[in-house]
Order: structure tokens, then C-alpha cells, then sequence
């Protein structure tokens, strides 16, 4: 079992790739929040969808959907359109997450965008252990978030005027962790296959509709090259 | 909606979100290796992941409008050279979240 000091090393050494998402989670989750306290419902429903749902794009729709008639089906649908992208993640880190026990489940639970990102691409430190490392990135995220949907959720009416534009943080931490993917590879077939694939989706589908569609072509893509992206080493 | 009702409202929203995470994990799990197309896919995905996110993130901008996607061009631009700079996370991530806000509280 770990011990204190392992906990410690490893609690440490994820602390500094989180403060990006402290900032964006603590200011989007307190927008959330404060959406939910807008529309009437206590802040217990914030607080708990954080904790059970974690998933910023859906809680949203979500608060749209919880104001409307009952339509299980539908909510369903519309919640496996949005969520559809972490397929992709699970499909990355099956090599990562392999072997980390009963942490594996929480690890997975929690996987939101930003975890993803964080632990397939953060150089841990040698002498921090890797399991450790993830889980605390992905505990200290779901709690900037759960503590920013329930403060908001409780101050309700809030004037955050001053803070327009913060959730660029978001925007900007995707951009460094992108430039550091293509800095990292020796060619750059796979990377522009997403940007391509995105940007025309976008273009023909719409910001409401656009990932699935992304997804399907980024597969497409990935299989139709498979054998010269792999014979030019466009991977790590 | 009736509290039964939004329970399972939000039941469900949880159901999708944890199907999707844990499913690959579920279909290749146990000590037989995935298939090899499944993990050239988990290698060849992630970069293409990172550029779809910062589309993503990018979604609503409106080019044919003002502020015609200006101040997030900028701000990019200053996340990149910064980054390029110093190759500190944290620095280019703040150094542009802070010139966005100005832009987009001052400037535009």
C-alpha cells in the first residue's frame, strides 16, 4: 500500500498541472451553479450532479432538460451524443490506466476532458508513482468542480462581470497540451487529421452537432492512412 | 418535473456519461492484449483528440461577426509564442487567459 510520504510526492507533483483547470472549473462550475440557483432549484442539485455526472457540457444541457417535461428516452440519446468523445479517451488510456487496481474505477469514473488530457500527456516525475499521480489529478479536478457548482449554487444571483473571459482557461490549457503533442511527435499526420476533420464537421454540422460526426471522420481518416502513418512514425 | 422524475433525469445523464467512459475498459479487459487495430487507434487518436478539444473549445466563436474570433486569434497566438518561450504550463496558459480577458473586457 502507499504510504504518506508516496501520497504526499505524488499529491505534490500532480498540484501544479491542476492550477489551469482551479481557475477554469472554479469559474465555470460557479456559473453552473448560479444557472441551477437562477432556475429555482436548491444547491444540493448542482452539488450532487458535480459529484455523479462530471461532465461540465452535459450538466448544462441537463438544467435545460430538468426545466422541460419528462422524456427519458430522449435525455438518454442526448446525453450519450454529448458524452460520446470519452469512447475515444478510454480507448487511449487502456494501456495507462491497466494494472491500477481499485483506483482504475475511480480513474475512469472521473475521466473528464481535462483528466484525460492531463495524464496521457503530463511527464511525471520518476521518483512520483504513476497511479498516485493520475488519481489526484483526476480528484483534485472533480473537486474544483464540485466545490465551484455548489458555492455558485448557493450565492446564487452573482454579478461576474469582472471575470468575462475567464473561461478562456480552458481554450488555452487545450492549446498548450496540443502544442506540446505536436512538439513531442515527428509527424504531424494524426494531429492535423483531427483539425481537419473538426473544422469541416464544424463548418457542415454546426457547433451544436459537430463531434460525432468529427469522430466518425477522424476514424475514418485514422484507418484509410493506417499504413502510412504508421510506416512514417506520426506516433509516439 | 416531479422530484421522481428529475432523479431519473439525472440518473440517466450519469448512466450515458459512465457507459461511455468505461466501456472501452470493459470490452478489452482481462490480460489478453486489444486488438492491434484498436491499439494503433489508442496511439494514433490522442493527438487528433487535443486538436478536436481546442476546435471545441473554439466552437461558438463567430468569425462572420464582431469581434470576428479576433481576440481569440490573438490570445492563441500569445499562448503559443509564450509557450514556445519559456515552456512553462502554467505561465502561457495564465499570460493568455489574462490578455483574452483584457481584450475582451477593454478592447473589444
Amino acid at each position: 500500500m502507499s504510504n504518506k510520504k508516496d501520497l504526499k510526492a505524488a499529491l505534490f507533483a500532480a498540484f501544479p498541472f491542476t492550477v489551469p483547470i482551479l481557475a477554469g472549473f472554479l469559474f465555470l462550475g460557479m456559473s453552473y451553479g448560479m444557472l441551477m440557483a437562477s432556475r429555482g432549484f436548491s444547491f444540493l442539485y448542482p452539488c450532487l450532479m458535480a459529484l455523479t455526472i462530471f461532465g461540465g457540457s452535459l450538466e448544462f444541457v441537463a438544467a435545460t432538460m430538468l426545466m422541460g417535461s419528462f422524456a427519458p428516452l430522449q435525455t438518454f440519446i442526448a446525453a450519450l451524443i454529448i458524452q460520446a468523445r470519452h469512447l475515444f479517451y478510454g480507448i487511449s488510456m487502456l494501456e495507462k490506466y491497466k494494472g491500477t487496481g481499485l483506483k482504475k474505477i475511480y480513474l475512469i469514473f472521473g475521466m473528464c476532458d481535462e483528466s484525460f488530457s492531463i495524464n496521457y500527456s503530463a511527464e511525471i516525475p520518476k521518483n512520483v508513482d504513476k497511479e498516485l499521480f493520475m488519481f489526484f489529478v483526476t480528484l483534485l479536478n472533480q473537486s474544483y468542480w464540485v466545490l465551484g457548482a455548489t458555492v455558485g449554487g448557493l450565492i446564487g444571483s452573482f454579478v461576474t462581470f469582472e471575470l468575462k473571459g475567464l473561461d478562456f482557461v480552458m481554450t488555452a490549457l487545450f492549446v498548450v497540451i496540443f502544442l506540446e503533442q505536436w512538439l513531442k511527435e515527428k509527424k504531424h499526420y494524426t494531429a492535423l487529421i483531427g483539425l481537419f476533420s473538426s473544422v469541416l464537421c464544424l463548418a457542415v454540422f454546426g457547433s451544436e452537432d459537430f463531434l460525432i460526426p468529427t469522430m466518425i471522420c477522424i476514424v475514418g481518416l485514422l484507418t484509410v492512412f493506417k499504413k502510412p502513418i504508421e510506416k512514417a512514425g506520426g506516433l509516439i | 418535473m416531479t422530484i421522481a422524475e428529475q432523479i431519473i433525469t439525472i440518473g440517466l445523464c450519469v448512466l450515458a456519461t459512465v457507459l461511455t467512459r468505461f466501456l472501452p475498459f470493459i470490452i478489452f479487459r482481462g490480460n489478453k492484449p486489444a486488438p492491434k487495430y484498436v491499439q494503433y487507434l489508442g496511439r494514433a487518436l490522442p493527438a487528433a483528440i487535443f486538436s478536436m478539444l481546442v476546435v471545441y473549445c473554439l466552437k461558438n466563436v463567430n468569425v462572420t461577426a464582431y469581434s470576428f474570433g479576433i481576440p481569440e486569434l490573438i490570445a492563441i497566438i500569445a499562448v503559443v509564442a509564450l509557450h514556445l518561450w519559456k515552456r512553462q504550463m502554467i505561465l502561457s496558459i495564465a499570460g493568455g487567459t489574462v490578455l483574452y480577458m483584457l481584450l475582451v473586457q477593454v478592447v473589444f
